[in-house]
């Protein structure tokens, strides 16, 4: 219908932040399932977190913090019109995600390989705690793999709306929104780490 | 306000280009959105009230006849799934919120119009879904409304495509919430300071922010059971650790506050439609906007009420039970102030107000049940009885089905730019009124008794209430077909609406019936609050 001539960032961004707010609560219900159940099997979740590779979760955390980084500075390069800088940077962002699916699939692929997966035998032969433990650590983590694939999209849209200077130094509410739920996704990481891999 | 003579085409008229069902599905004018939410929704609660109609039918006799109780089963969940998903939560905010929010703060559309029809999309898709889960898989799903686990997850019947229908649904009023309350924040006209809004408009506000906060809460809930039903992860498994109490508690902080999702824009249409015919100003502008909020706020702490008997502490209980009890001041704060509204007002009596009267009075039923069951006492008593039935008919029915009737019949002349048989929605209002709370006092009455909910058949002393209420569920049908007749003739047929059919002074009466594309020739300037009656000066 008609095109709105208004162009309205503030309100675009109000909307991506209340976006986010539904995002959290999404995973706050998880959050509650992990609070509840942790405080029901403490000793379980303790020993199921030290089943968990530490290492390769502070690498991967890593990743997601320096590609948040790389989208701020991509952000500031639009800003200044450095659009081929600001390209490289983002490409550096969804390449970071990427390492980040990388090892995470590792991760999953050497918990497969002993035989811990859901409703797997060897899982039916653990204590009833870590069963809950690793069905909580399948899906959360498994939900935030989505969202980092989900965030890999959207950024890769806007790299592609800035080869067609569709997103420039006086239009760039799509780079920041995108950049908004990138950092969404980080920050849940964050809270992943210390709840799962920490915890023992 | 006056337009000019050489006004903008109705949006009925200007189709922006597309033609056929193209116009209507493909356009992001809020208007047109609003229709769109209205055809569709009537037409799931058209399933819905056939379903309802069928099950009390079979209540007719104290033997299985006419389905067998496997069926009886999928009937009341796919009522429930239909009636509160389909019809209910979008409610009054996705048909009038769409078409009117805009209007009432004087904005051309909403914040995010593309992103508006989105949400119909993702509406429809999950109604489509939940309704080829029965004919698909191992059947229609009986579980209820409610997908109680453990047995939603060992149950043989379709409930993953009916639940994941559900998670769709959800991310649509999410969608609707985020695009409203951006609307209500960047879009008012100049002047329309936030207590300058109409009613409605605080209203849709905050449902909106319940929308956000609680339905993600649902979605995920949602996502476990399937991902339970797939691949047994065990969080709502006792066998495996899970608990599935704690189903119980994440659907309810959702599913609880969704009942104000579905009353509070009710709430508003009804705050909107006494003042005009009561030719005043509201009374106590400010408490309704607050009690709105108080709603929003408060009803997400309740909801472990619908859980006293599945085993919780004794203190929580009694936490529970209080906080149930609180969140029934502020609707009575509302009610208390509709009927100070009428009271010495120059009251013209018109269809919209008396369903809008009826509403208040039926709501009322409802809501004093309500509180007699937030009583941990008298709950565990009637807890899982057809009382509780009764009740939520009274509120989701009698409240926000008649609200919504009311809101239909006071905005229909502007929306489609037609008037009604005013005697015919009279003719309908008798065998609706009556029929309605034959059906569900008499459950009232049988929940006392103690007949239990959801059963197939029912012992020989509860039979004589039984087919009392199933007489009142024939009356309501007749006064239902009577009511949408008469609006479907008058949108052939109808003699053309004034612009201002009821001496309305909000925005949407200003302007043309039905509304240009744009809506206002000229974004208006507010400078006074949104019921300024020449009696009811401030």
């Amino acid at each position: 219908m008609s095109e709105h001539a208004h162009r309205d960032d503030f309100g675009s961004k109000l909307g991506m932040w209340l976006f986010l707010v539904t995002e959290m609560v999404l995973f706050g219900g998880l959050f509650i399932a992990y609070s509840v159940m942790r405080h029901r099997y403490p000793a379980e979740f303790h020993h199921g977190g030290a089943e968990l590779n530490a290492t390769l979760a502070v690498i991967n955390t890593l990743a997601l913090l320096t590609s948040s980084l790389t989208v701020v500075m991509s952000i500031v390069a639009t800003q200044r019109g450095e659009i081929k800088r600001a390209m490289a940077l983002l490409g550096t962002t969804v390449g970071l995600g990427a390492v980040f699916l990388v090892i995470k699939s590792f991760e999953w692929a050497a918990k497969f390989h002993h035989g811990i997966y859901p409703s797997s035998a060897h899982l039916a032969t653990l204590p009833p705690g870590e069963q809950v433990f690793f069905g909580l650590y399948f899906s959360i983590t498994g939900l935030h793999g989505l969202h980092v694939i989900a965030g890999m999209g959207v950024l890769s849209w806007v790299l592609w709306m800035m080869a067609r200077g569709r997103v420039r130094a006086d239009r760039y509410i799509h780079l920041e929104n995108s950049g908004l739920y990138w950092h969404l996704v980080d920050v849940i990481w964050i809270f992943l780490l210390p709840l799962f891999y920490l915890a023992s | 306000m006056t337009y000019s003579a050489t006004a903008q085409p109705s949006y009925l008229q200007d189709t922006g280009g597309r033609t056929g069902l193209m116009a209507w599905i493909a356009s992001t004018d809020h208007k047109r959105i609003g229709v769109l939410y209205l055809v569709s929704m009537l037409s799931f609660f058209s399933i819905g009230v056939g379903i309802g109609f069928v099950m009390r039918l079979v209540q007719l006799t104290t033997f299985q006849h006419l389905i067998t109780a496997q069926t009886y089963n999928a009937l009341f969940t796919v009522h429930g799934v239909v009636m509160i998903f389909l019809f209910v939560i979008p409610g009054l905010g996705a048909v009038f919120g769409n078409f009117f929010l805009p209007i009432l703060i004087g904005a051309k559309d909403v914040a995010f119009p593309r992103l508006n029809l989105a949400s119909w999309y993702f509406f429809m898709t999950g109604a489509i879904l939940a309704i080829l889960s029965l004919f698909t898989g191992g059947g229609a799903p009986d579980t209820g409304w409610t997908f109680y686990a453990p047995f939603s997850i060992k149950t043989g019947t379709n409930v993953s495509l009916a639940i994941f229908g559900a998670t769709i649904l959800g991310f649509s009023s999410m969608l609707t919430g985020i695009n409203f309350i951006t609307t209500i924040h960047r879009l008012r006209a100049p002047g329309m300071e936030w207590f300058r809004m109409p009613l409605m408009c605080w209203a849709v506000y905050s449902t909106s922010w319940v929308q956000i906060l609680a339905t993600p809460i649902l979605a995920i809930t949602l996502v476990l059971v399937i991902l339970e039903r797939f691949f047994g992860i065990g969080i709502f498994d006792p066998t495996k650790g899970g608990d599935p109490v704690l189903y119980q508690h994440l659907f309810w902080i959702y599913s609880h506050p969704a009942v104000y999702i579905m009353i509070l824009p009710a709430m508003g249409a009804i705050t909107e439609i006494i003042p005009t015919f009561a030719r005043r100003t509201i009374f106590g502008y400010k408490a309704i906007a607050f009690s709105s909020l108080a709603i929003a706020g408060v009803g997400s702490l309740v909801w472990a009420h619908h859980m006293f008997t599945s085993g919780m502490s004794g203190f929580a209980q009694m936490l529970f039970s209080l906080l149930t009890m609180i969140v029934a001041v502020p609707s009575a704060i509302k009610v208390f102030n509709w009927v100070s509204t009428l009271y010495k007002g120059s009251i013209d009596f018109q269809p919209p107000l008396l369903f809008a009267l009826t509403f208040i009075f039926l709501f009322c039923i409802g809501g004093l049940t309500g509180v007699m069951q937030g009583a941990l006492a008298i709950n565990v008593h009637v807890h899982d009885t057809y009382f509780i039935v009764g009740h939520f008919h009274y509120v989701m029915f009698g409240g926000t089905g008649f609200a919504f009737f009311a809101a239909l019949l006071y905005w229909f002349p502007k929306m489609f730019g037609k008037m009604y048989s005013k005697k015919a929605i009279y003719a309908s209002w008798f065998p609706m009124f009556i029929g309605f709370n034959m059906l569900y006092f008499g459950m009232l009455i049988l929940g006392m008794m103690g007949m239990p909910r959801r059963y197939y058949v029912h012992l020989p002393q509860f039979h004589p209430m039984h087919v009392f209420a199933t007489v009142g569920s024939w009356l309501l049908v007749l006064g239902l077909l009577i009511y949408f007749g008469t609006l479907l003739t008058a949108l052939f047929k109808g003699e053309k609406a004034e612009d201002n059919p009821w001496g309305g002074v909000t925005l949407e009466w200003t302007i043309p019936s039905p509304p240009p594309l744009e809506n206002f020739e000229e974004i208006p300037t507010i400078t006074t609050g949104p019921y300024h009656y020449a009696e009811g000066k401030k």
